[in-house]
């Protein structure tokens, strides 16, 4: 398997490096190649790591919770490099290589992060994927673009200022037993947890929670991610929300994992509610009344990052099943609307919600993709999400949280709300004159297709390989507490 | 009776550790205040030549070879080719004059924004030593400063609006939390810190990409304008 982790590491590396010196047609080929190879990767990886913890070359670790978070990146990742080629196909020829340039390497940070066994390196790795998307998000040179990428470079770095310092109290925490070389590994740190020292770790963790939290787009710290969201080209866009908000998650996840076994869990969950339930708040109200597609979209993912942060405060194993559920089936469902968005935007020559209209009279496939990718966003079965939900919810209940299970329904529900009108506003309004039926690119449904049927399985029956390793993640996770 | 018995004096490397960070503080301070980019860029080379000297001291006391490494790395990095960049970046905005926008960007005076810092660096120092972080090796004071310095690093991205200062709230941010690493994270494995500074050297060159990219637009470092994406 060793060899099946390092060509996870290497494959999108090398797509990006190589990308800039290829003709325009070779980089498509060789994006769209290392997308789909880095998807094949991890799904060899799985049957292995639902069994047992891989660790090689002592910075190198694949267990069951970054095997579920790999499945999510590699699976968008792919997805948005089939995607691009259409997407690209009115862009010049050294915008198009850059940007296969940045979306391979932006996915091999990505996927870097959940397999370093330390959290010096796991903040290495989420501080470059910072660097690359921000590059990503100005590279269409507008006012917009410009103004997005500086606050999210400044804000998402501040941040990461944060989770370096709890990185370093974590080390302090954990050099207090393991002696002065401790290399920040995290395995060590969890199985010590019992001896550590109380206040480094409680720093630690909300440091990494502010830290992280706010690459993640927990509110009050997300004001850079809407912006960000909205000026970045579709495929980015895409990126960012199904796999850049879930890498921040899954850091936060790893400080749970310590400040559980060193705090007990009562400290580290009202934490999460608390940047949940704010976050699930606020964004339900800000679904009402945007103007611009992607920001819609954008705060859609703030309101279901609020859903996850609830679903770890739970803490029962059904509510963390349900939010592992949630990362992977979020990234299907969010790629979809993104994508979908795309295509609107593409065909309606803008991203204003009132300039589109008659979605589903012009676009036979993206159209109605886009309805189902709305749906599915709004939790209704049979999608991905509406099992995950489900799961958090009923995990909520048994575990005596019935107040904060009632909050997130009625705030899922006010969201849900404003995410159909304004969809209903785009799709079933009357098309106008000047525009003709038909797809933009056959290249930018494919995808779609397969993330519907993706939340589809998710919805009705998960394979049994990923319930297991589901199961392993949340023993992992302490959920059997 | 005595004074203070020697157990509760600080030893020498405590001492000197607090002395240094006591001037980073009073560096920070200057950075807030001072209105030119230029003397901002000035100002971070000294705090980050501090840093490198406060590495050697903890090298020479505690017996750990590679923090002599990481000091010259650090002085090589921060003290010369960050501010060489920045420098030129800035240069490269304006000929040789002072790029516009950055004088007078505070949005307080610089009255206020001394006494807000004075708050911020009292909050932080207390509360921090309120939450009794003690060992052998880490002197609280030193922390203490260091988390005061953090939030003094926000308040000066808050107070300042030009992408240059922000830019530079952001390095002098590094520098507390290096600060902080440097007290309670010394035996930290070289190779980790060698990354992070390496991490830091590519974040400068996107920050500074980023810079080019909104002068070239808004023919001013300043901040001012970039209000489009509300809501």
């Amino acid at each position: 398997m060793l060899a099946v982790v390092l060509a996870l590491l290497i494959v999108p590396l090398a797509a990006g490096a190589i990308c800039v010196a290829l003709p325009r047609t070779a980089a498509r080929v060789i994006t769209v190649l290392s997308g789909l190879t880095s998807f094949a990767l991890v799904l060899v990886l799985i049957p292995a790591v639902a069994h047992r913890d891989l660790n090689y070359l002592s910075y190198l670790r694949v267990d069951a919770v970054s095997a579920i978070f790999l499945l999510t990146i590699s699976f968008l990742y792919a997805a948005v490099a089939v995607y691009t080629v259409g997407y690209l196909k009115r862009h010049e020829d050294l915008y198009a290589r850059r940007f296969y340039a940045g979306l391979n390497l932006f996915a091999a940070s990505m996927l870097a992060a959940p397999m370093m066994s330390s959290l010096a390196l796991l903040w290495i790795a989420v501080e470059v994927t910072t660097i690359i998307s921000a590059l990503l998000v100005a590279i269409e040179d507008t006012d917009g673009a410009a103004e997005a990428a500086w606050k999210y470079v400044l804000i998402a770095s501040a941040g990461l200022g944060l989770a370096l310092l709890a990185t370093v109290f974590a080390y302090f925490a954990g050099a207090q037993v393991l002696g002065q070389h401790y290399n920040l590994a995290l395995q060590p740190l969890v199985e010590t947890g019992a001896r550590l020292p109380h206040t480094p770790v409680r720093l630690a963790f909300l440091l990494a929670l502010l830290g992280y939290g706010t690459k993640m787009g927990l509110v009050p710290v997300h004001t850079w991610l809407p912006d960000a969201h909205s000026e970045a080209p579709t495929p980015v866009s895409a990126l960012l929300s199904g796999s850049l908000l879930a890498v921040s998650f899954y850091a936060i996840l790893r400080f749970y994992q310590v400040a559980g076994a060193t705090l007990g869990t009562g400290f580290p969950r009202d934490a999460l509610l608390v940047f949940g339930v704010a976050s699930l708040l606020l964004a339900a109200l800000y679904v009402y009344g945007q103007r611009d597609i992607k920001r819609l979209l954008a705060y859609s993912s703030v309101e279901h990052m609020g859903i996850l942060a609830i679903g770890v405060s739970f803490g029962a194993p059904v509510a963390l099943a349900g939010v592992l559920l949630h990362v992977l089936a979020h990234a299907a469902a969010k790629g979809n609307a993104f994508m979908g968005a795309g295509v609107f935007t593409v065909k309606f020559g803008g991203k204003e919600i009132s300039a589109i209209r008659g979605g589903l009279d012009l676009l036979p496939w993206s159209g109605p993709l886009f309805l189902l990718a709305v749906f599915a966003l709004s939790a209704l079965p049979p999608s991905g999400i509406f099992r995950s939900e489900f799961q958090i919810v009923s995990g909520g209940l048994s575990s005596g949280h019935y107040a904060a299970a009632a909050i997130l329904i009625i705030l899922a529900t006010v969201a849900f709300f404003g995410l159909s009108a304004s969809a209903t506003g785009m799709l079933f309004t009357p098309p106008p004159r000047e525009q003709t039926r038909g797809e933009p690119s056959a290249w930018m449904v494919v995808p779609v297709v397969a993330g519907v049927a993706v939340l589809f399985v998710l919805g009705v029956h998960p394979p049994a390989e990923l319930t297991h390793l589901i199961e392993r993640a949340v023993s992992q996770l302490g959920g059997t507490r | 009776m005595a004074l203070a018995s020697p157990a509760s004096a600080p030893g020498i490397y405590a001492g000197v550790a607090n002395v240094i960070a006591a001037v980073m503080l009073l560096l920070e301070f200057g950075m807030l205040r001072q209105a030119l980019a230029r003397d901002q860029v000035r100002l971070y080379a000294a705090q980050s030549a501090l840093i490198s000297v406060l590495a050697v001291v903890i090298a020479a006391d505690r017996n750990l070879p590679d923090l002599y490494a990481l000091a010259g790395l650090s002085a090589a990095l921060k003290v010369v080719t960050v501010p060489l960049v920045l420098r030129r970046l800035l240069r490269g905005t304006v000929g040789d004059e002072e790029a516009p926008g950055v004088a007078g960007s505070q949005a307080v005076t610089p009255a206020t924004a001394v006494l807000a810092g004075i708050v911020l660096a009292a909050f932080g120092f207390f509360s921090f030593g309120a939450l009794g972080i003690r060992s052998p090796a880490a002197p609280p004071t030193a922390l203490s400063i260091a988390a005061a310095m953090v939030l003094m690093a926000f308040g000066l991205m808050i107070v300042r609006r030009d992408v240059a200062s922000q830019a530079i709230g952001f390095l002098s941010l590094e520098n507390a939390i290096s600060l902080a690493a440097l007290v309670v994270a010394a035996g930290l494995p070289l190779i980790l810190e060698t990354a992070f500074l390496f991490d830091l050297l590519v974040a400068v060159v996107v920050f500074g990409m980023l810079i080019r990219a909104h002068h070239s637009r808004a023919e001013s470092l300043s901040t001012a304008d970039l209000t489009r994406l509300r809501g």
